[in-house]
């Protein structure tokens, strides 16, 4: 025990420690205005962000996974279960949606390599993708009112809009953390080395856009699945 | 303070194991033909986790006691454990626990994989919040339909039943007490009209959830004539502490007389 | 109190002080996040109170919120309308609390340790503080999916629960199809990881203590680490054993019993290396030691009595009886809270810079620990003679209603009152002791891990820019040879030497 650790905190440190420092996490994984992260003593490195964000969407996976196995298991236990058509437009907007993987990937590239306009300009095309894919999925949910088939029609039509509302708003929570990227856009591109917040708040939002990419897919293999 | 800490857990230890081995409060008389496997099962269970229990308290009191710190210049073994010990420890345990399942695996098989024995009496049980129903098939031995849009305590049809229009439905006898013949084999099918409950006649080491939207059969044969409790073990709603109906085992002649009293009372 | 005090105090409370700076860290990793996560729990949590409040009463279908009882409404009765909506509403929130607390956590863990403290260093509170966040990651989330089907099966008309044909109070429900054990499966799949949720930390606590206190290296450091683990891995496979009687298929409970058997076996372990680390050692019999030794105390008597309930047989009459209320109490109730009493009274000189009072805190136990085990002990009597749990009165049915049954009632209730007394000693000392208490030193217990190198209380970010490094494992008492008795994580190579 030595007591020379017993050094005061120096009230700068303190200063800084309030309005700086990456935090957050979760869905965007936004990015703080750490002017740069050298100046501090301490901070928390770029792979404790990732290790987030997988966790977030380890938790994504078991609620549904959780959502699955009801289906399976409410599609076993009864004799009421009639499978709902999936609307036209679903495909549409999945087309879409794989595409907005593909420009965000085009949009990072542009951080790399710091061309400001690249970036910009993609980060906005996958943010303007993501929005239309959700107004899609509200379209495909018209149709479907059209015809008739409501959220309580049929155990398959519930687990239809159960999945994907619950999709959509984990997509929305994406859109928002796009949005907020381009909001921070300049800054992040003023401090775009490797281990930067900006640049870890774009690498963490992009894993989850790519997750939020490939449930899509399988939420609609799911729904796709005559059982 | 390590002496005081000591006696109390040694003092807790062997007042509750006294009292559990003075069976003032044990498991009640048992009437059913699987329940002797059962507290056989229990007191074998019992006797191994007791004795665990009285050493493992022991030992912690007898350590705490025995290496207290008394103020003096010794000072503790260093040591990190010992592997041995660790890997006998580990095996002990999981033969014993494991074992023990085994042992008791072939009751529950009993109660539940073989089905009643042939020419067994059917009873429907029936709950609903805070009441128990009972239907016997009567002379058919078929259970009619039950409607549930029928289904009306204020009028007296608690089950649903249209005895003018289902021929099955006539003669069945639906009461408020369950009543068997003693020394035969009864089959219940568990129904329930609205919330989750449990059958639990404690005499008969016997209980099961009724679920609603399904059709639970379980299997007994009591062998004691007497008058019993069935009490609701699932929290049903707030009258779940008064949903209770008496269970009567009967002499087959007492048991005919019965039947055709609360037939006549249809 | 299953949610919300002993989900959120053993790990949330306890570990967003002490985690960061046992293993060297000036905070959590995401400090908003965790924030948003108080505050979440904390809106969670006012809007369970609020069913006190409103005309229908607090929702009666208990913690495990069975359908149909909680899925029809009102009908099935009072505290069935809005109060057991809003109770749905609450545990979501909970949920997402939980799950944004857990990632932090783990997080926290993996990527902000101190140079040299590798994983096989972290003192065994951080342990169990990291899987405990593991098994709430990985559960809430299931919790969280069925809170949200039960939800539409209120108010959106759907039928994931509701079976067809239900009549309740001579009226019809207008649902088809629903599977009211879905709820339970999935219920259940959160509901046997939680119970460690809530003991994890506790354990993790005890042996931190215990070994601090026995002055001795914990016994079998790797085992308890491996123990935890498979206690964390198997709590996913066994929920079943909650389900032996409920109409689940009967061939399943042959693989959910011998898991659960399997279970009991790394609970043996740990039990079996807290007294191995008191053999030898030199026991200090300070407060917080005596938490721990209570804890193990209890931990045997209600893991004992698991090894009845495990066995599907025994199921038979054992299941929602008062020996169940005994069982989860002793285990996962009153253990889990002598942890928290335990990591208080350790911390509490850390996180105030006083002392608690040894002599109010010494009242403290001896009355919680007989108070406790004559609550609880007696409900095994009460479960063997077949008494049901969840009645609120006695009256309903004539062998609850005898003098026989009645006595234990009435010995647990005074016992009850006693206990509760006891912990206004404990807050009167945590009050007093707060601004009263004399000045604590930097490391009043002589303990080995990095809280105990900073200030009492520690400064804003912890360590105050400094950097520590850690030189060994964190169980380094009475090593032969050493000055003192016990060495400190981050003390050079040279301390060791003779």
């Amino acid at each position: 025990m030595s007591p020379e650790v017993l050094t005061p905190v120096r009230p700068e440190e303190v200063a800084l420690d309030k309005g700086s420092g990456p935090s957050g996490g979760g869905d965007g994984g936004f990015g703080g205005d750490s002017p740069d992260p050298s100046e501090r003593a301490w901070s928390v490195p770029a792979r404790a962000y990732r290790t987030g964000m997988y966790m977030a969407l380890a938790a994504i996976t078991m609620l549904f996974a959780a959502f699955t196995s009801a289906m399976v298991v409410r599609h076993g236990v009864s004799n009421d279960w009639a499978h709902t058509t999936l609307p036209r437009v679903l495909w549409l907007n999945t087309a879409v949606l794989l595409a907005s993987s593909a420009t965000l990937e085009l949009a990072k590239r542009g951080l790399w390599s710091n061309e400001s306009r690249r970036f910009i300009v993609w980060l906005d095309v996958t943010a303007a993708l993501g929005a239309t894919f959700i107004a899609g999925q509200l379209v495909a949910w018209k149709q479907l009112a059209a015809r008739g088939v409501y959220l309580a029609t049929n155990p398959s039509s519930s687990f239809f809009y159960l999945l994907t509302a619950a999709h959509g708003l984990h997509l929305l929570g994406g859109v928002i953390a796009l949005l907020y990227l381009l909001l921070r856009a300049r800054r992040i591109l003023a401090h775009s080395g490797s281990g930067a917040p900006g640049r870890t708040a774009v690498e963490v939002t992009a894993i989850y856009w790519h997750f939020m990419d490939a449930l899509w897919v399988y939420i609609l293999i799911l729904l796709m699945t005559r059982m | 303070m390590g002496l005081a800490i000591a006696v109390v857990v040694a003092l807790i230890t062997l007042i509750s194991t006294g009292i559990f081995l003075s069976h003032h409060w044990w498991l009640p008389h048992a009437i059913s033909t699987i329940a002797p496997a059962i507290d056989r099962q229990f007191t074998l269970t019992f006797v191994s986790t007791g004795i665990i229990f009285v050493i493992a308290q022991l030992a912690l009191a007898y350590a705490v006691w025995r290496f207290r710190d008394g103020g003096d210049t010794r000072r503790a073994a260093y040591s990190h454990g010992n592997t041995r010990w660790e890997v006998v420890w580990t095996t002990a345990a999981a033969i014993l626990f494991i074992g023990l399942n085994l042992i008791g695996y072939q009751i529950w098989a009993s109660v539940h994989f073989t089905g009643p024995e042939p020419g067994a009496m059917q009873v429907e049980v029936w709950g609903e919040q805070f009441n128990w129903y009972f239907r016997y098939p009567g002379p058919d031995n078929r259970f009619g339909p039950t409607h549930p849009e029928k289904m009306n305590d204020g009028i007296g049809n608690f089950l649903g039943l249209d005895r003018s229009h289902d021929a099955d439905s006539k003669d069945d006898i639906v009461t408020a007490t369950l009543a068997v013949p003693v020394n035969r084999e009864v089959e219940l099918v568990l129904r329930s009209k609205d919330v989750t409950h449990s059958f639990f006649v404690r005499e008969l080491r016997l209980k099961q959830d009724l679920v609603p939207g399904l059709e639970i059969p379980i299997h007994f044969m009591a062998t004691e004539t007497g008058r019993y409790e069935i009490v609701c073990s699932q929290l049903c709603g707030l009258g779940h502490y008064k949903m209770r109906a008496y269970f009567e085992v009967m002499s087959q002649p007492d048991f005919d007389k019965w039947l055709e009293t609360q037939a006549a009372a249809q | 109190m299953v949610f919300f005090v002993l989900t959120t105090v053993p790990q949330s409370g306890f570990g967003n002080f002490a985690l960061p700076i046992q293993i060297g860290a000036e905070d959590m990793a995401f400090p908003r996040l965790n924030m948003l996560s108080f505050w979440t729990t904390f809106v969670g949590m006012a809007v369970l109170l609020s069913t006190f409040f409103i005309s229908d009463g607090p929702p009666l279908s208990g913690w495990t919120s069975y359908p149909p009882l909680s899925a029809i409404g009102k009908a099935t009765g009072p505290g069935e309308g809005l109060g057991q909506t809003l109770w749905i509403v609450s545990i979501a929130i909970f949920c997402v609390g939980s799950l944004l607390g857990s990632l932090n956590f783990i997080a926290t863990t993996l990527d902000l340790r101190a140079r040299g403290l590798s994983l096989m260093r972290l003192p065994l509170t951080c342990w169990a503080w990291f899987i405990t966040a593991v098994l709430m990651l990985l559960s809430f989330a299931v919790l969280f999916a069925a809170g949200v089907l039960l939800l539409l099966d209120r108010v959106g008309g759907t039928s994931f629960f509701i079976p067809a044909g239900l009549v309740v109070n001579d009226q019809m429900v207008n649902h088809a199809g629903g599977s009211p054990l879905l709820w339970q499966h999935l219920f259940w799949f959160f509901g046997h990881p939680e119970v460690y949720v809530a003991i994890l930390p506790g354990m993790g606590i005890t042996s931190h203590v215990i070994s601090t206190f026995s002055r001795k290296p914990i016994f079998g450091y790797k085992a308890m680490v491996y123990a935890m683990c498979s206690i964390g891995f198997l709590g996913f496979m066994v929920w079943g054993h909650h389900m032996f009687v409920s109409g689940m298929s009967p061939y399943s409970a042959f693989a959910f019993s011998v898991l659960t058997m399997a279970i009991a076996v790394p609970s043996a372990i740990k039990t079996f290396n807290w007294i191995g680390t008191m053999i030898g050692g030199k026991l200090r019999l300070a407060t917080p030691m005596l938490f721990a030794i209570g804890f193990v105390s209890l931990f045997i008597t209600g893991g004992l009595s698991g090894i009845f309930l495990g066995q599907p047989a025994l199921d038979l009459t054992l299941h929602d009886s008062y020996f169940v209320i005994a069982h989860f109490h002793m285990v996962m109730g009153v253990a889990a809270i002598f942890g928290m009493f335990a990591g208080t009274y350790f911390w509490f000189p850390k996180a105030t810079g006083r002392m608690m009072n040894e002599a109010l805190g010494k009242a403290h136990f001896w009355l919680t620990f007989v108070g406790a085990y004559g609550i609880f002990m007696p409900m095994h009597y009460l479960g063997l003679e077949g008494h049901p749990r969840r009645f609120s009165a006695l009256t309903g049915v004539d062998f609850l209603n005898s003098p026989h049954l009645i006595h234990l009632h009435e010995f647990m209730t005074v016992s009850a009152f006693v206990t509760a007394g006891a912990q206004l000693i404990f807050l009167y000392n945590l009050v007093y002791s707060w601004l009263r208490g004399p000045k604590a030193s930097v490391n009043p217990w002589e303990a080995t891990t990095l809280e105990w190198t900073v200030p009492s209380p520690p400064p804003f970010d912890n360590f105050a820019g400094r950097h520590p490094v850690i030189h060994r494992y964190p169980y380094e008492f009475s090593v032969p040879g050493a000055a003192s008795d016990y060495i400190m994580q981050d003390a050079p190579e040279e301390t060791k030497a003779k």
